[in-house]
């Protein structure tokens, strides 16, 4: 990524990470907090819908589409029907025209095209209004 | 010996084994996590053999559920589109190109391809992080 990775620490932000991949649960954990955002990892939609009927609340959530027992599809429309107004990112490697407009219209905020970079969350930090890029 | 390191994982780049994602996770590596790279790649060969393991037990089955063979490979394609594995990444895809067509020899002799690949890569990625530690 050409110039300066940003920290976000200050900022206070907090992020969920919903991904059934391992190594991706580890990535994109990294990336936040890499960029200063304290995070959480789940498994599926329903531990991402869990997390918030226990109480969690968090500036930010990454969701994967494609994932067992609850997809992201379904759980950004139970999160937005619950009232959670977080900014969710779609981030799926299923990128088909139609397949983004379901995710999309189910609640979301933005969408990346995995594999997630530092450059592609800056940008959905800036899309999301959480971070101005200079 | 920094020279030795450089070299062999510029050949891993040239013979096409990883990709510009490869050099994500070395973005993400710092003094925090020193061995990041590592852990992920550990992880991955971890996760993937057993997604090898599933799949190879699903076809010696002899019944080809292409449904079940495909959501395997998803999961193999994208831990490695995450860590960069440019070559099992292809085989990953041509695998899901064959379950799509329903045809199972296709299927037995890319599953082989990539079996080969990912030893291949694990042997070459086990060498670089053995020099880089010297």
């Amino acid at each position: 990524m050409a110039g300066e990775i940003p920290n976000l620490a200050e900022s206070k932000l907090t992020a969920l990470v919903v991904d059934d991949n391992l190594v991706n649960q580890m990535m994109h954990h990294k990336l936040l907090d890499r960029l200063g955002i304290r995070n959480d990892v789940v498994c599926n939609g329903q531990e991402a819908v869990d997390a918030h009927c226990s109480g969690r609340n968090y500036d930010l959530i990454l969701m994967d589409m494609e994932m067992p027992i609850m997809n992201g599809i379904q759980a950004t429309k139970r999160l937005r029907e619950m009232g959670i107004e977080s900014k969710i990112a779609g981030v799926t490697t299923r990128a088909e025209e139609e397949e983004r407009k379901e995710f999309m219209e189910a609640g979301l905020n933005d969408f990346q095209e995995k594999p997630l970079t530092i450059s592609k969350l800056v940008s959905i930090l800036h899309n999301l209004d959480f971070y101005v890029q200079t | 010996m920094q020279r030795q390191v450089a070299l062999i994982k510029q050949s891993l780049f040239d013979q096409g084994y990883l990709d510009e994602q490869f050099m994500e996770l070395e973005e993400l590596q710092d003094d925090a996590n020193p061995n990041f790279v590592e852990e992920v790649a550990t992880l991955y060969f971890k996760d993937s053999a057993r997604l090898i393991n599933n799949i190879d037990q699903a076809l010696e089955r002899g019944s080809f559920d292409f449904n079940r063979l495909d959501s395997y490979m998803h999961q193999f394609k994208g831990s490695s589109t995450s860590i960069g594995a440019s070559k099992v990444k292809t085989e990953c895809t041509m695998f899901r190109e064959y379950c799509r067509a329903g045809n199972a020899e296709g299927c037995l002799r890319t599953f082989k391809q990539l079996k080969k690949e990912h030893a291949t890569l694990r042997k070459k990625l086990e060498q670089y992080f053995q020099a880089s530690k010297r």
